[in-house]
């Protein structure tokens, strides 16, 4: 169990915990955005092989 | 003689190299993220000045040191793009731009809410503060940019040139702090000779940095799949890919 005096960091929590959560929040971000990226990118190459070899037929 | 260099190089090389360095990367940063939140949260002894404020050094240096490594990085494949021509330099500079412009946010916000409690302000335009500033709009610039223009490879020439140019900034965000007055501390892990802190309050700081630096090659590895994809997506080794 974490103390009271953990959570509020000296006094310093409104600062400490933001700052934290900003960090988490970034990484998470950055995680998502790329993974979504790459699926789109996937889609789009599939897409343009799939006008590839409709013109082809 | 650099026959290896263009193999490794290559789009079909790279797209699997990433694919299999990605668990690999997610799963180490994760421990070292973890140890590094744990230590420097919980055990890691309180500043004899800052208390317990000192806390977020443990996500705001390693964000700063990252985002002057991630611009290094996109600086370094847009210079090998544009004088070898190696199309894979393009692909990891317009993947790194994002990300690194998301840690000098991180780095601003974070210094932001560090300076309120211990400068008695959340902004000054301080030489370190500004030149990490400028190194946002760089970001910025260099994504505008690439997207600013219909022919994509125009775009990137356009980018790359911009990115290897503003790589003059870097040095002087370092530097900042030594050639002029600041209210910024000066450098703490990165300077010759030893760092200035105790190993009980290094520890932790070294663990987030290398965590910060592999999650960085993760997302990296991830984003340059999808440029390459992209970029690539007429080939015959895209259509293998895609299909497999």
């Amino acid at each position: 169990m974490m103390s009271g005096s953990f959570w509020s960091m000296g006094g310093y929590a409104r600062y400490v915990w933001p700052c934290f959560a900003f960090a988490g929040m970034v990484l998470a971000w950055n995680l998502w955005s790329a993974r979504r990226f790459f699926a789109a990118a996937r889609v789009r190459a599939a897409r343009s092989l799939e006008m590839a070899e409709g013109e082809e037929r | 003689m650099w026959t290896w260099f263009y193999k490794l190089a290559s789009p079909p090389h790279v797209y699997g190299a990433a694919a299999a360095l990605v668990p690999w990367l997610l799963g180490t940063a994760a421990v070292a993220l973890g140890y590094g939140l744990i230590d420097g949260l919980a055990i890691a002894p309180p500043d004899y000045q800052q208390g317990e404020a000192f806390r977020m050094i443990y996500v705001h240096v390693p964000s700063a040191i990252l985002s002057l490594t991630v611009y290094t990085v996109m600086a370094a494949a847009s210079a090998v793009a544009l004088i070898w021509r190696i199309k894979v330099g393009f692909a990891v500079a317009a993947a790194a731009a994002p990300i690194g412009a998301s840690f000098t946010l991180l780095a601003l916000v974070t210094g932001s809410l560090w300076g309120r409690p211990m400068w008695g302000t959340y902004w000054a335009w301080d030489p370190r503060l500004t030149s990490e500033l400028i190194l946002l709009f760089l970001y910025v610039g260099v994504m505008s940019l690439r997207s600013a223009f219909e022919d994509s490879s125009r775009g990137d020439r356009a980018a790359a040139l911009l990115a290897t140019v503003g790589v003059v900034n870097v040095p002087i965000v370092h530097f900042s702090v030594v050639w002029w007055n600041s209210l910024h501390q000066g450098a703490t892990i990165v300077r010759l000779g030893a760092p200035k802190m105790p190993g009980s309050m290094l520890w932790p700081l070294l663990s987030m940095w290398l965590g910060f630096m592999l999650f960085f090659a993760a997302v990296l590895c991830i984003r340059v799949r999808g440029e390459v994809l992209i970029r690539e997506r007429q080939s015959t080794w895209v259509r293998e890919a895609i299909k497999s």
